[in-house]
């Protein structure tokens, strides 16, 4: 019973960050900003949604994969994220300034 | 406790056609590329989940460990293309 709160609850903080990150993807002013918001938000909703469901299995092999699919997110996605970031800097692109119009 | 996973799966659904609509309109290709990435990653949440519905994790989690690895590739490969050819 207890586990099964922990879990509800690890992947309800997850659902949020979802949120969070699409709400910010969808509204932010420049495209850093939105890289910003759902590179971050993005890591993070999927590691705790993957450790809520890992509880919510129980200690077995599949448990222990879905935790390596968290940590192996928990690496690639902050580095695609920056790849994106070092190209849209390489191809010229200017970050937002306080002032200007959305784009 | 299926209600609770399928009512976490619509909600998911949704945040999916919102993140959509930065693909579809974004400004430039990089918006569209950030925006592809995030439904990407909700995918590989809703695959697991839909695992937990059906009572067949040990499958589910396969498909969803190969979707993040394709997503990590593919968003890796269009970036270093637009870098290289340095203009978007």
């Amino acid at each position: 019973m207890f586990l099964k709160v922990l879990s509800i609850s690890f992947i309800l903080t997850g659902f949020f960050f979802f949120t969070t990150a699409t709400i910010g993807l969808l509204r932010f002013p420049d495209f850093f900003c939105r890289l910003h918001a759902t590179g971050k938000g993005d890591t993070l909703a999927v590691l705790l949604s993957l450790i809520g469901l890992a509880i919510y299995h129980g200690f077995c092999l599949a448990s222990l994969k879905i935790i390596s699919i968290a940590v192996f997110y928990f690496v690639a996605q902050p580095t695609a994220t920056h790849a994106i970031a070092r190209a849209a800097l390489r191809c010229g692109v200017k970050p937002w300034a306080k002032g200007e119009e959305r784009r | 406790m299926e209600k609770f996973f399928l009512g976490i799966g619509i909600g998911l659904c949704f945040l999916v056609l919102l993140c959509l609509y930065r693909g579809i309109f974004g400004p430039t290709v990089l918006n569209r590329l950030a925006g592809i990435s995030a439904i990407g990653t909700k995918t590989l949440v809703i695959l697991l989940l839909m695992g937990f519905i059906y009572d067949r994790v040990d499958m589910f989690m396969d498909i969803s460990m190969v979707y993040a690895i394709l997503n990590f590739i593919g968003t890796l490969a269009v970036a270093k293309y637009l870098e290289t050819k340095g203009e978007v």
